[in-house]
């Protein structure tokens, strides 16, 4: 299918802008999605992924490593000059094995010269790019542990095989699911920064628009694409503008008790949630141009980035959004 | 013809299907034939001839899915020789594979990016006889097209006609139409976008095919039976349905000005209403029988969750690594690069006075080198309720045991382990929940759980060891708890008969005892009897019995007859 421009992707604000806030400030942590099929999950990740300009990495390196990558990973990132290239998109399948994921010993070299050589794997290709995991609820627990663990860190330690191997890979993990087949842990949950339930539009009107829209794209890519190209753009400036704001943005103290005292109310467990409410708030401000982080962002994005971190209490029917809703409209009136 | 018309055989809908998947192939993704007959036979073959098909075993492994080094060749060689993957082999054309509803989730997942990238189309051959079973759901979703074949009687004279005409000869579909179709599928409760932008390209291939230069009301209408209607979740009400959202948007968007437009508008309404109305009708025509049972109980279909949940798989590539041992790297098992070079090690000096090589030579591997990596996985456990749903197990201890059954799932976060849910009442015992570590599925079949009639404590027994046999043949091992009265009153057979039902009571649990399954047996009446005592012992398991007892004191009970597995 080809790409389908970020701009036109209809309704689904919710998703949009988390991963909007997650291209501005990529340390807020990955971007859940839970929803059902056919919603446009994947549809927007892979357009967030080609509507960013392209970054400057080392020629031919396996990591596409930036100037400072090469200074702090001397050994495997080289001294190539630095070139173009695509902000880069990894669709990691279900199946994938920890071995293609982390990188391995390469065979090829292994077996025809008897050297160890170190092999990257996905974690490698989505240095400074997207990481894209559909159904991760299904995937085995010790993949996402071991990807939340990279996410985090940013960085890939290989100890196996008798390879010792680090290596950058700093991306922003956004994963999807339907918890009806499956669900996360709620350790592996709470590491992701925020997390957005989509619908599949109910909307006669919003649907007959995106069968258009999805048609228009179909017979003729090119030129869809260029139509939209504008919007895309004011969506770019708007994120370049933001992560140029955000250094400038520190949250004032009043903003930073509202966030603990949301937390507190809603019980979410950990330090996590205050981290990523501050930080998400603060993303948003820089995304819409504001000059301080006010309540209303922190309100704006607190179902986002907190709505995962509940405690769940089986025999409590209420769904997390509505239980933050309420914290909200109990402590900001 | 005429919409309302139903097809004479499920074939033709079928050769339909397959002429617009030939007009284009990764448009529409590629199609699942459900049932083996001859017909699916005949239309397979009658593919064939319409475009490239490459068929894809079920075992396939990643390997050569997606291509790679081709390790014995490569030995054999001494220099890297890469193989094609499937995928990339069947690229433009199709893949095809059998016995669809048994594909491991991995290849799904990998045959879903296929599709998704456009690579190689898909033809699913569905052998589920089970109404619950299917090929994996994120595949169906991909498909355009879904025929049930099962019931065809006729296989001669399959003919997938060319089309007449091109798709980019077809006008798009126009706001009207869109309309209907978008209509029609919240009608249905079709909610993927996927199945509604099919339909739209569905309709306009058929025009294609006919050579129209755009998709009529026909068409629009073959667009549902092929599309949506499959996919139906819910039966369409039988009244003409008044869809609400029309009505609102006469208030909302005003016309522009005069009368004219309004009467334009409502006669546009009207004619937009009448179109709806006639898909709907040929989606009804459309919907496949088992399907409407279910959808008439108002049940909504589980398709392909068989293996949606991510079954285990063998422990060749996953759980604690073992020691390593001779084998050659296939079917999921992994190459231990360091075992095989220390394996060749030794023989080095040997084979280069063999060959005639130097010291410089690269090492010189042989097919008996190969050492492929072992894995101990640890089996895990699936515990099976089974709860009597009856009139006698009172209302309340049902409320009871749901809950017992929630706080068990919470804790399967922790341990891994998973819960099924068998229920049995009147003259019935349905597997309402398979083995499951989903919380939102396990809340939502236990709200759908009645209670009352008659208590077929044989049948549920016989449900629930069957569950377990299943578990067990999956290499996971199964405990069973009962919660019932005891007092059975409906026989194996369902004929009522306290006598009878407490016959083949004991002989189902003598079964289970047989097995060797752990059971407990939790009395949940108000005043236990000798009952459920005397099943505990025919089934060789424990008894508890627990007059008036909340749910967490019911777990923990079954926590402690079943002490969690050592991390």
């Amino acid at each position: 299918m080809a790409r389908f421009p970020f701009s036109a992707i209809v309704a689904q604000d919710e998703m949009k802008q988390a991963l909007l806030i997650a291209a501005v400030d990529p340390s807020v942590g990955g971007v859940m999605v839970f929803g059902d099929r056919g919603t446009g999950k994947s549809t927007a990740a892979r357009a967030l992924a080609s509507l960013l300009p392209p970054i400057m990495a080392a020629e031919g390196c396996p990591y596409g490593a930036s100037k400072e990558d090469q200074a702090r990973y001397p050994e495997v990132c080289g001294q190539g000059k630095m070139v173009k290239r695509a902000v880069p998109f990894v669709d990691m399948p279900l199946g994938a094995t920890e071995d293609r994921v982390i990188g391995s010993l390469d065979l090829e070299r292994a077996l025809r010269s008897g050297e160890k050589a170190f092999e990257p794997g996905l974690l490698a290709k989505a240095h400074r790019g997207f990481l894209y995991i559909d159904e991760i609820n299904l995937l085995e627990d010790h993949l996402v542990d071991l990807l939340l663990d990279v996410a985090a860190s940013g960085e890939n330690v290989v100890e196996r095989e008798g390879l010792s191997v680090r290596h950058p890979a700093k991306f922003v993990l956004i994963g999807s699911g339907n918890p009806e087949e499956g669900e996360l842990r709620p350790q592996l949950l709470d590491r992701f920064g925020l997390s957005v339930e989509v619908r599949t539009p109910k909307d006669i009107d919003v649907r007959i628009s995106i069968m258009k829209l999805v048609a228009e794209n179909e017979a003729d890519p090119q030129g869809f694409s260029a139509r939209w190209a504008d919007e895309d753009t004011k969506i770019l400036n708007r994120i370049a503008k933001g992560k140029a704001r955000l250094p400038k943005l520190v949250p004032g103290e009043d903003v930073l008790r509202d966030a603990a005292n949301l937390c507190l109310a809603v019980g979410a467990d950990g330090l996590r949630g205050e981290l990523t409410l501050m930080r998400a708030a603060r993303a948003l401000a820089a995304l819409e141009g504001a000059k301080s982080v006010t309540r209303k962002h922190l309100v704006a994005i607190a179902p986002s980035a907190l709505r995962h971190r509940l405690r769940r209490d089986v025999l409590d029917e209420t769904g997390s959004t509505v239980r933050i809703t309420r914290a909200i409209e109990e402590l900001f009136g | 013809m005429t919409p309302a018309e139903q097809p004479a055989d499920p074939l033709d809908e079928a050769v339909r299907a397959a002429r617009l998947f030939l007009l284009a192939p990764t448009l529409y993704g590629g199609m699942v034939l459900r049932g083996s007959s001859p017909a699916r036979e005949a239309l397979v073959a009658a593919l064939g001839d319409g475009i490239a098909m490459r068929r894809m075993p079920g075992h396939v492994d990643d390997e050569r899915l997606l291509g790679g080094i081709d390790l014995a060749a490569s030995l054999a060689a001494g220099s890297p020789v890469r193989q094609r993957g499937l995928i990339e082999e069947a690229a433009g054309g199709a893949l095809i594979t059998g016995m669809a509803e048994r594909m491991d989730a991995s290849i799904a997942g990998r045959l879903a990016q296929a599709l998704d990238e456009g690579q190689a189309a898909l033809v699913l051959c569905d052998d589920a006889t089970e109404p619950d079973e299917g090929p994996p759901a994120s595949l169906m979703e991909r498909l355009a097209f879904a025929c049930d074949l099962s019931q065809s009687r006729r296989w001669q004279g399959v003919e997938l006609a060319p089309a007449k005409g091109t798709l980019a000869a077809v006008a798009p579909l126009g706001e009207a139409a869109m309309k209907g179709l978008a209509v029609t599928a919240e009608l249905l409760g079709v909610d993927s976008l996927r199945a509604l932008i099919f339909a739209g390209e569905a309709a306009r291939g058929l025009a294609a095919l006919e050579g129209r230069d755009a998709a009529g009301e026909s068409d629009l209408a073959g667009a549902v039976r092929l599309v949506l209607g499959p996919r139906a979740t819910r039966f369409p009400p039988e009244e003409a349905p008044e869809p609400p959202p029309e009505d609102e948007q006469d208030d909302q968007p005003p016309p522009p000005d005069g009368e004219r437009d309004n009467q334009q508008d409502s006669e546009q309404q009207q004619q937009e209403q009448d179109l709806s109305d006639i898909l709907v009708e040929a989606a009804k025509a459309a919907i496949p029988p088992g399907l409407l049972e279910q959808l008439s109980q108002g049940k909504a279909p589980r398709r392909g969750n068989t293996s949606g949940t991510g079954q285990k798989r063998k422990a060749a590539n996953r759980g604690k690594p073992l020691g390593a041992r001779p084998g050659m790297p296939r079917g999921g098992a992994k190459l231990a690069l360091i075992d095989s070079l220390r394996a060749a090690v030794p023989w080095q000096p040997v084979r280069r006075r063999e060959q005639g090589g130097d010291a410089n030579s690269p090492i010189i591997m042989r097919k008996e080198d190969l050492r492929i990596r072992r894995f101990e996985e640890r089996a895990a456990r699936v515990t099976i309720f089974a709860v009597d749903a009856s009139g006698s197990a009172a209302a309340a201890r049902l409320a009871e045991a749901k809950g017992a059954v929630e706080l068990m799932l919470a804790q399967a976060y922790v341990t891994r382990s998973e819960v099924a849910l068998v229920a049995f009442r009147g003259e019935m015992a349905e597997l309402l929940l398979p083995p499951t570590r989903s919380l939102t599925r396990a809340r939502r079949s236990l709200t759908e759980l009645p209670g009352g009639g008659g208590t077929p404590l044989a049948m549920g027994l016989n449900a629930a060891r069957e569950c377990a046999e299943a578990v067990i043949a999956r290499g996971r091992s199964a405990a069973l708890v009962v919660l019932t009265d005891g007092r059975a009153n409906i026989a194996a057979d369902g004929s009522p008969g306290r006598t009878q039902a407490k016959v083949d009571a004991e002989a189902a649990a003598k079964a289970i005892y047989a097995r060797g399954i752990d059971s407990l047996v939790v009395d949940i009446s108000a005043r236990p009897g000798p009952e459920g005592a005397a099943l505990a012992n025919a089934m060789g398991g424990r008894f508890l019995a627990l007059p008036r007892a909340d749910a967490k004191m019911l777990q923990a009970a079954i926590n402690a007859v079943q002490p969690p597995r050592a991390a």
